[in-house]
């Protein structure tokens, strides 16, 4: 698709430089802005991983593995294992409700599909604090669920569902549930339904055919559903402090209070390249798993 | 085959889990009561309220200032850059580079951004905000415009250049005017997006110069007020409307 410019403007020297010189303006400030702004100040959290810290924040420049080291202790490891298990939950959970969404969606008549989509990923696109503050009118003890459910008489005292951890887990699925859906329906949608049903007619049984044959063709979007959920679940900071209370620590806060408060960046560093390597790990194996179920598509 | 018509009730659960909240909030900013969770009548008055207070007021110019900054710079490198994605390179590897500040944590990105500033002895300011969020503004550009190119017949430049123009006049004449939508549905993303961003301002703005996430965070850490219902009310009904203009312009793009 990209090649015919470039072939056609290989023919003559002088079209070659010109192409050489468009392509260096076309590529060379984005691609220097991503560097500048986004490969560097990561570059700058991997370095800093790696340094003792100042007194007043900051680092002093001599080589250090006390950060890392740090972030094995107990207190810390705890915290680690909590968000892990937040963020493993919440990414469970937006699996079960995101993937029957996304069926649904893509079994609609086309003219519907665009709507309904669109209706999914308009609230990803609001203010993330407002959608987890309209979250604490819902909780709170005085709150909308607990008068409605007090007036109907099922409790008669109001239940403690804000500042909990199934609230943090409510807010952060509310918050990235579309993020899951979104990239289930587009291989849905572009899923070639004559397998399904070839499956059906050599006489699988509906739900053997949707094992067999749906299911590993969704995997590598589920997948990349389930970074876009789990990723940013462990490094929020906001919903388990609004919705948790403090209650609730994650690695999220805690990267926070290294820089704000505690003024230890070295050890905000390492655990902020923690979920940079989650990502990195992640899509690893989402394009692993992916490529080894294309090689069996075109082995069949 | 069979209908699978039970299939849309987890379709429909979703929507009401999704627009219940919403909706308890913006119903909420016209409640008369100071109390947040009693209904005594309709009214207008935290709309006043919210009118009249300074802190707000200056959240929303200086969230306008970077917004509008950073919407202008995203757009014109993120489409540059699509088109040198599609027209001038093969690998797989820039393409992925292009994208990865969207993805890219938002934490690591804004501490990444914090530490950086901090060891060039750079003041912090509106101005840092607005760099960051050109940032990820570019990389949504450049994928909506990526994919707006790829339905596009590069013929069209060719026949342009064999006729004499100049690539100047190529690209103003023939490359922006087909890509417009894509540009303007990827300007409108990129605007609320610098609209709603708090991680990253939170990290890099300066004390005096608070964007409106970041007046909204303080005000909410507080607890519930019905002001706070009333400028919710309008940032959702901002946000709302941008991207349902930015996905009719996306539409349009179908053209052959």
């Amino acid at each position: 698709m990209p090649s015919s410019q470039l072939t056609s403007a290989s023919g003559s020297g002088g079209n070659k430089r010109r192409t050489r010189t468009s392509r260096a303006i076309f590529l060379g400030p984005g691609l220097l802005y991503i560097s500048l702004f986004m490969a560097i100040p990561l570059g700058f959290i991997l370095s800093y991983a790696f340094l003792e810290k100042a007194p007043y924040g900051g680092v002093r420049l001599s080589f250090s593995l006390d950060s890392f080291t740090r972030a094995l202790e107990p207190v810390y490891v705890s915290v680690l294992g909590n968000t892990l298990l937040i963020a493993s939950i919440t990414t469970v959970l937006a699996l079960i409700i995101g993937y029957p969404v996304a069926y649904a969606i893509a079994k609609l008549p086309p003219k519907w599909r665009t709507v309904a989509v669109i209706l999914v990923v308009l609230p990803f696109w609001s203010n993330f604090l407002i959608r987890t503050y309209a979250w604490i009118l819902l909780l709170n003890s005085e709150g909308i669920l607990n008068r409605g459910l007090l007036s109907i008489g099922v409790i008669d005292q109001p239940l403690a569902l804000l500042y909990t951890r199934e609230a943090v887990i409510l807010g952060l699925l509310y918050a990235y549930l579309p993020l899951m859906i979104l990239p289930l329906y587009a291989s849905m949608e572009r899923l070639d339904w004559s397998l399904l049903e070839a499956a059906r007619n050599l006489g699988a049984g509906r739900a053997r055919a949707f094992i067999d044959v749906t299911l590993p063709l969704t995997l590598p979007a589920a997948m990349i559903g389930a970074i876009f959920v789990f990723v940013p679940s462990v490094g929020n900071f906001i919903v388990p402090e609004l919705l948790g209370g403090g209650k609730t620590v994650m690695v999220g806060n805690l990267v926070r209070d290294q820089f704000l408060k505690a003024r230890d960046w070295p050890f905000g560093s390492v655990l902020a390249l923690m979920m940079v390597g989650f990502l990195v790990l992640l899509f690893a194996v989402q394009g692993y798993v992916s490529r080894r179920i294309n090689v069996g598509d075109s082995r069949a | 085959m069979r209908s699978i018509g039970w299939l849309r009730v987890p379709l429909f659960l979703t929507y009401a889990f999704l627009y219940i909240p919403i909706a308890v909030v913006v119903v909420m900013s016209f409640n008369a009561s100071k109390l947040p969770f009693n209904w005594t009548g309709f009214s207008l008055k935290w709309y006043e309220k919210l009118f009249q207070d300074d802190v707000i007021r200056e959240g929303f110019i200086n969230t306008m200032i970077v917004a509008v900054g950073a919407t202008v710079f995203a757009t014109i490198l993120g489409t540059l850059l699509a088109i040198g994605l599609a027209r001038y390179t093969r690998s797989a590897v820039l393409q992925a580079y292009a994208l990865t500040p969207a993805i890219v944590p938002d934490l690591a990105l804004a501490i990444g951004l914090l530490v950086m500033f901090s060891f060039v002895g750079m003041t912090v300011g509106l101005h840092s905000v607005l760099l960051a969020h050109v940032v990820f503004g570019l990389a949504f550009v450049a994928a909506v415009v990526t994919a707006r190119i790829g339905q596009v017949d590069p013929s069209l430049e060719e026949a342009s250049q064999d006729l004499g123009a100049t690539a100047w006049s190529t690209f103003f004449r023939i490359t922006v005017p087909t890509l417009l939508p894509a540009i303007v549905a990827g300007a409108l993303l990129v605007f609320t997006l610098s609209l709603d961003e708090f991680v990253i301002a939170f990290f890099t703005d300066g004390p005096s110069t608070p964007t409106l996430p970041i007046v909204i965070y303080s005000m909410v850490r507080f607890g519930v007020t019905p002001e706070i219902n009333a400028l919710a009310a309008i940032l959702l009904l901002v946000s709302f409307t941008v991207v349902i203009a930015a996905q009719r312009m996306t539409r349009t793009t179908d053209v052959t």
